[in-house]
């Protein structure tokens, strides 16, 4: 067993792949001779040299179209947006031409590039460096979308997107890089496949990233007042692992969802209504949907701080599941 | 960093042998007639959507993708029929495309604007101005990466050079010597407008100085013309030497796409143009070569039957199985 952090699982995972295939290689904003905006690219320029390792431009568009035709190629590009947010400035290239690419030429391509963005609200960062983002792109048939919580998958989910014959977007949280894990072993986690972190009898508690750590605090208030939840990581958002949280649900009939965005057009949405319409006589409760207001996200520590879903009001809706 | 021009070397200069000329001949022919078959099919109803058509750019097709080697890969636009056939693509897979037929060369997932045969170079037509050119940096990279020595061939219009995309794109392909020809196909519009009217400098090509690459302007409706300076842009990529932008004066005989009837264009445009038709142009310069009357009229009638043996191939193939549509969403 060895202690590891979230960007130690991020940064292990790409200097194992560079190191067992030579066809991967990292290209984005400051990603060499930085080490990257949150170091998670650091000491592989000398590792891995300037023709696997790319400094780039501040031009989106550039790095997702190289990323594309590279692997189109053969590489398996690993591409950087500094910020999630910057994905608007290279919208088309994710959402139009990496994800249909293949389709449009009816299979005769395949685009293994994966997408690295840095989400997550919480740092103070205001309201265009701290979006979560990958609900922009639930809505685009042909992409894979991870977010990792926790150190060990940080490292597996981001081994698995870049082995993945598909383009991955792999989103990082800003407030989780410091966060440790005890791990034994690291390895590549199938995509689509969800995590059941914590076990309880009596709800089922679904959240990624920065609202995982807070469901769990939350399960563990919970806990003292003799609620015992389930909680669930799903890993990746596409695909949404619905049969595991299903599973759940019909153990325990009550769901919470937990989620660091607004709530319109978002996989915690897409969760609860597909569970309402495939599993509605399951429920001993209305399954319940926490997100965060719809509102920009402000900048002050005291209003940043309430925009975000809190271990305690999460707690409280997990209370209020239950009591119905 | 200076720009530098197409070179002034008689040898470099030098055109191919008259064989590979009228094969130049032949597949301009070919692309003509396939537009216009294709044009007739939409007045018929037989084609979706919408569909933008080359009669009149043949030239810089032609001329380009003839320059080029076999490893080389080529990306175009939604105007793009000319140069995937250029390229190498079947004309009845090509036609079965558009048709939305089985066998069409995406299986019917493409249509028009999308059309895509990698097993000749053709790597994609994209249908959203200036995406392509990020991605033909992508090819050129990745090629060089693998060791190909590929170069990668990428056509668009006059409009892109107004796009975000096409600035980031000449700029990263400068500073990383990647190799990639970018052709800009001038027809004078950006679909409905005149150039002159969004363009606040008349030479396109000049656009490369602002990212040290070099540039040429040229006349895109002589065939030879655009090969050999395709092809020294070609030489200079694969040599290390980096990117150029060509840009090559053309014109679209017809409208932008398949409802715009184009009278925006000044009394006079068109006729001035069909003067400079680059096919009986070539065909001028053949026979000042030597080459009989008569051998250009079989090839002419050689292409026009190989173009209607081809179209009624591809309409006696069947409509795509409609359980394929949920294929090669994913790998």
């Amino acid at each position: 067993m060895s202690e590891i952090t979230y960007r130690e699982g991020l940064s292990r995972a790409l200097h194992d792949a560079m190191e067992q295939d030579q066809n991967v290689i990292v290209l984005g904003e400051d990603v060499a001779a930085a080490g990257g905006a949150f170091k998670v690219t650091n000491g592989l320029l000398e590792r891995f040299g300037e023709e696997r390792v790319l400094d780039t431009p501040i031009s989106e568009q550039a790095i997702i179209g190289a990323a594309i035709g590279a692997a189109v190629q053969g590489l398996r590009p690993v591409a950087e947006v500094m910020f999630a947010d910057f994905a608007a400035t290279c919208f088309d290239g994710i959402a139009n031409e990496l994800p249909k690419y293949r389709y449009m030429t009816g299979g005769q391509v395949s685009v293994p590039a994966v997408v690295r963005m840095a989400n997550g609200a919480g740092g103070g960062f205001g309201a265009q460096h701290s979006q979560s983002v990958e609900n922009w792109f639930l809505n685009v048939p042909g992409l894979k979308v991870a977010t990792p919580a926790r150190p060990a998958d940080a490292y597996g989910l981001l081994r698995a997107a870049i082995e993945d014959p598909d383009p991955v977007l792999v989103f990082e949280h800003k407030g989780l890089f410091n966060v440790k894990e005890e791990v034994s072993e690291l390895r590549p986690v199938e995509l689509g496949k969800a995590a059941v972190v914590r076990s309880g009898a009596d709800l089922v508690v679904v959240a990624t990233q920065q609202m995982l750590h807070r469901a769990l605090e939350a399960a563990d208030l919970l806990a003292a007042e003799g609620i015992e939840a389930t909680v669930i990581d799903p890993r990746t958002v596409v695909p949404l692992d619905t049969a595991t949280v299903l599973e759940s649900v019909e153990a325990t009939n009550r769901l919470l969802v937990v989620q660091e965005s607004p709530a319109g057009g978002s996989w915690g949405a897409t969760l609860v209504a597909e569970l309402s319409e495939t599993a509605f006589e399951l429920f001993d409760a209305p399954p319940r949907l926490l997100s965060a207001e719809w509102t920009p996200i402000p900048y002050a520590a005291s209003l940043e701080s309430e925009w975000l879903p809190s271990v305690e009001r999460i707690a409280e809706a997990a209370r209020a599941v239950v009591r119905f | 960093m200076s720009a530098t021009s197409a070179s002034t070397d008689p040898a470099a200069n030098r055109l191919p042998a008259t064989a590979e000329q009228l094969e130049w001949l032949r597949s301009m022919h070919e692309i003509r007639r396939f537009e216009d078959e294709v044009h007739a099919l939409f007045a018929k109803g037989m084609v979706r959507g919408s569909t933008h058509l080359c009669q009149g750019q043949e030239g810089v097709s032609v001329g380009a993708c003839r320059s080029l080697a076999k490893q080389d890969t080529m990306t175009c636009t939604y105007r793009g029929h000319g140069a995937v056939l250029a390229k190498g693509a079947p004309l009845d897979r090509t036609f079965a495309e558009i048709l939305g037929r089985d066998g069409g060369l995406c299986g019917g997932k493409g249509g028009s604007m999308h059309l895509t045969d990698t097993s000749v170079g053709a790597f994609g037509s994209f249908a959203v101005i200036g995406a392509h050119l990020p991605i033909a940096n992508g090819l050129a990279l990745g090629g060089k990466l693998l060791g190909r020595e590929s170069v990668s061939l990428c056509f668009f219009g006059d409009g892109t050079a107004n796009i975000g995309a096409f600035h980031e794109a000449l700029n990263l392909a400068s500073i990383w010597k990647l190799p990639v020809v970018f052709v800009c196909e001038n027809n004078l519009y950006g679909e409905y407008t005149p150039i002159a009217k969004t363009t606040p400098i008349e030479a396109l090509a000049d656009r490369a100085d602002a990212y040290g690459m070099a540039k040429d302007r040229i006349d895109g409706n002589d065939v030879g013309t655009v090969y050999r300076t395709v092809k020294e842009a070609a030489d200079r990529a694969r040599g290390g030497e980096g990117p150029s932008l060509i840009e090559a004066m053309t014109y679209r005989h017809k409208g932008h796409s398949r409802s715009d009837p184009a009278t925006y264009r000044p009394d006079g445009e068109l006729e001035a143009w069909l003067e400079r038709d680059p096919i009986p142009r070539h065909e001028r310069a053949l026979r000042d070569g030597g080459v009989s009357e008569t051998a250009l009229a079989d090839l002419a009638s050689e292409a026009a039957e190989a173009v209607a043996a081809a179209l009624e191939r591809a309409l006696s193939w069947p409509e795509p199985d409609p359980a394929r549509r949920l294929e090669d969403v994913y790998g």
